[in-house]
């Protein structure tokens, strides 16, 4: 099996100045992104890992929603390609009006930021920004409530792709709260576009209605539905959910649908990759032993996937196909 | 607004629907005073001292009845006033609207709804009638002064916006309601099931990665109701119904002899959950935009008369309160001033409701569940008319609006229909085409 990138040089098709969702993305505008995230993946392997792609180009990342990584991997992502990139993280305790929102935004926008990444939940927020700033703004979703989190399904696509290049027809198997879930959600819309064979596992109560209309097939019985599976991805499951009586207990959960070496083993092909968009909680949806294995486990390969992700949409919306047409002469 | 000076007026010539008693037919109306002095097929012009001269193509009809709106008064004149909610209500050809209570303060007590009354009496010459709240401050726990409220004018009793979870006190609610023959509105919505719902539950809801209400969050409120009703033989009527499950109830209930009557809304009854693509708070209201198969069976309910009326459930909000996160946004969309525009557009020219009916929904049988002196064309009745020019094409422009708000979910629809005049205890209020000012060529 060949590690290099399947994919030959897309046509660069690629003009969006906001990245809002991933349902809307085609075909050659994905192997654009995958194309060009390889490419920036060099730069993260150097001594000195800064290129001077977005000098002069302001970054502000908005963080409504508590995050880690995914904030850090944008503004590493900003950084290496010589952005200035400024932090926003704001309480998610009050409730925050989207009008002061939008003021915000203008203020960055006057301030002279060219790109917004935004972190927030409610759903839709992205849509509704981007509508109101048109071209005068780039945004990015770096998750939106239960709706979107492209960056993370792009990252995804392209851990598996890593491994597996042609991922059509491959059994794909998402594990846990997909009603909550955006990244199961984004997950399903670019693993469904590439032809894969999704199947998402959950108890009834933590299940969306009509999921399966947007392209995978569903299950209950997580052993029915790890039959035969190429790719394991698990959910995190937000303690919060026993409370608000969506599961009864966390140990019945870990018993109905943990993802364990020995399911692993009775089930699933022999090399089947294990991945996780993080944070896990070991030992409820993830035994240790898994996600520790390198053999089966990709989730740090996803981690800095995603800074190479995320190099390239920044890159991708901050420059205008001339420009990058010059800079590949230029090379 | 025009004034009119004169005493009698005629109108003549217009197609004439009174569902009251059927007709629908050429006629003229003579209006003297604040009254409708006669009607017939050839009334001389010589017996008024303004005749308007309509055609076949202009419908004559009762005023129109919105038993459903929100003028937010007291409480909240930024969103909307009594004058401006009349105003409203007199630009779609309505003469006629029932208020809700949920108001700050709350219509739940004898000053504030002599307040409503006395805005009522002196800002608007169409009729407003006070829903007056169930409980105290609508909260559920101790029931209004019911009679009291009644014998000052309080037309109906509803919780609207806060169902009754306790199905004990709604049982009280009705028993002691029917005592005087008033009836009690119902907002069908378990809390418990709506949760923290901003859209209806399904395909959409799950695309879109919003919260999602369920329809039996209505329909087992509904259900409820219906034996809490057969029980207690009250009159319960249900508001802005939007699943098909409800109409089921309600169908089979009405078979049965349940006093149990249901309104729906234009928006309901033209939109579905799939509008909502763009996040764009204009299109959430409570309950949510239901599915195609939901519309669908609110038509069938309006046919066959499980579904008795189309009111608005106006319900204004500034811009500034609508321009938030959709799952943050206020419940609410304003009505008035395209229901009938909608109706027409989407559902009399379309061929699904006759303008008989059209009229019987928006007009005399609203009227008659709330039991109120309108939606009749008779002589001695008040002479609130409508006349309708059906043929007319516009474009729902929000800036125009009477109203104070603009939370509409049909801007920029093609319309084609409007109300060409509207007389309000025979003051004419709307004179869309100046008729009044131009000398008639009899």
């Amino acid at each position: 099996m060949t590690i290099e990138t399947p994919v030959a040089t897309p046509q660069p098709v690629w003009t969006r100045r906001h990245v809002i969702d991933s349902m809307s993305l085609t075909i050659p505008e994905v192997e654009e992104v995958l194309h060009t995230a390889k490419t920036f993946s060099e730069v993260l392997s150097r001594p000195i890992k800064k290129v001077p792609t977005l000098r002069g180009k302001v970054i502000a990342n908005m963080f409504y929603e508590n995050s880690t990584r995914t904030r850090t991997s944008f503004e590493l992502a900003g950084k290496y390609l010589s952005a200035d990139t400024i932090n926003f993280s704001v309480s998610t305790s009050s409730v925050k009006k989207g009008e002061s929102l939008i003021d915000t935004a203008q203020t960055l926008l006057a301030m002279g930021t060219d790109a917004l990444v935004i972190r927030h939940s409610s759903s839709g927020i992205c849509k509704q920004l981007a509508e109101f700033f048109g071209e005068r703004l780039c945004i990015l979703n770096a998750g939106d409530g239960r709706h979107d989190h492209p960056t993370q399904g792009l990252l995804d696509l392209y851990s598996i792709r890593e491994r597996i290049p042609e991922i059509q027809g491959k059994r794909i198997v998402i594990v846990g709260d997909v009603a909550h879930s955006r990244v199961a959600r984004s997950n399903i819309h670019l693993l469904h576009l590439f032809g894969a064979d999704v199947h998402v596992v959950a108890p009834a109560t933590l299940m969306p209605i009509g999921i399966e209309r947007l392209g995978c097939t569903v299950h209950h019985h997580l052993d029915e539905a790890l039959e035969g599976a190429d790719v394991v991805m698990c959910l995190r499951l937000q303690l919060e959910r026993q409370k608000s009586g969506l599961i009864p207990s966390l140990g019945e959960y870990h018993h109905l649908y943990a993802i364990t070496q020995e399911r692993l083993k009775r089930l699933c092909k022999p090399d089947v990759l294990i991945m996780h968009p993080g944070p896990m909680n070991r030992g409820v949806e993830i035994a240790s032993d898994v996600a520790d294995d390198p053999t089966l486990s990709i989730i740090t390969n996803q981690v800095t996937s995603g800074v190479a992700i995320r190099m390239a949409l920044l890159y991708l919306v901050l420059s205008t196909p001339t420009e990058r047409g010059d800079a590949i002469d230029a090379a | 607004m025009p004034h009119n000076e004169t005493k009698t007026i005629l109108l003549k010539g217009g197609r004439v629907l009174n569902p009251a008693t059927g007709c629908d037919q050429v006629m003229d109306v003579l209006i003297e005073g604040e009254q409708i002095k006669a009607l017939g097929e050839d009334i001389p012009a010589s017996q008024a001292e303004t005749v308007i001269q309509l055609t076949p193509d202009q419908w004559v009809t009762p005023g129109l009845v919105d038993i459903h709106v929100h003028f937010r008064d007291p409480g909240r004149p930024d969103k909307e006033t009594t004058a401006s909610g009349a105003a409203a209500a007199v630009a779609g050809g309505f003469t006629s609207v029932c208020i809700m209570p949920n108001t700050t303060p709350t219509i739940d007590d004898l000053a504030t709804l002599e307040y409503v009354n006395q805005a009522a009496k002196t800002q608007t010459k169409i009729n407003i009638h006070a829903v007056a709240a169930a409980t105290k401050n609508l909260a559920g726990e101790e029931l209004t002064e019911i009679g009291s409220l009644y014998e000052n004018g309080a037309v109906a009793f509803t919780d609207d916006g806060h169902c009754l979870m306790n199905a004990n006190l709604m049982r009280l609610a009705l028993e002691y309601a029917t005592m005087f023959n008033a009836p009690v509105v119902c907002h069908a919505e378990d809390m418990n099931l709506s949760k923290e719902g901003c859209m209806n539950e399904g395909y959409y809801s799950t695309l879109l990665g919003l919260p999602g209400i369920p329809n039996i969050a209505e329909s087992v409120i509904v259900g409820r109701d219906i034996e809490l009703a057969r029980m207690t033989g009250g009159h319960v009527h249900f508001a802005h119904v939007s699943t098909r499950e409800s109409v089921d109830l309600i169908r089979r209930a009405k078979a049965e002899g349940v006093k149990v009557s249901g309104e729906t809304t234009p928006h309901y009854l033209t939109l579905t959950d799939a509008e909502i693509q763009r996040y764009d708070t204009h299109f959430k209201m409570n309950p949510p935009l239901r599915s195609e198969s939901d519309r669908q069976a609110l038509i069938e309910g309006l046919l066959d008369g499980t579904i008795e009326a189309i009111a608005t459930d106006h319900a204004p909000h500034t811009p500034d309160e609508k321009a938030l996160e959709f799952d943050k946004a206020p419940n609410g969309v304003v009505g008035l001033e395209t229901s009938l525009g909608v109706v027409l557009t989407h559902l009399v020219h379309t061929g699904v409701l006759t303008p008989l009916k059209m009229v019987e929904v928006m007009s005399t049988r609203p009227a008659q569940l709330m039991r109120i002196p309108a939606g009749v064309l008779e002589p001695g009745a008040r002479a609130d008319i409508t006349v309708i020019d059906p043929k007319a094409e516009w474009e729902v422009d929000p800036t125009q609006f009477k109203s104070k708000s603009r939370n509409t979910p049909f801007k920029g629809m093609p319309l084609k229909g409007r109300p060409e005049m509207v007389f309000a205890a025979g003051e004419c209020l709307l004179d869309a085409s100046n008729r009044l000012k131009q000398p008639s060529l009899l």
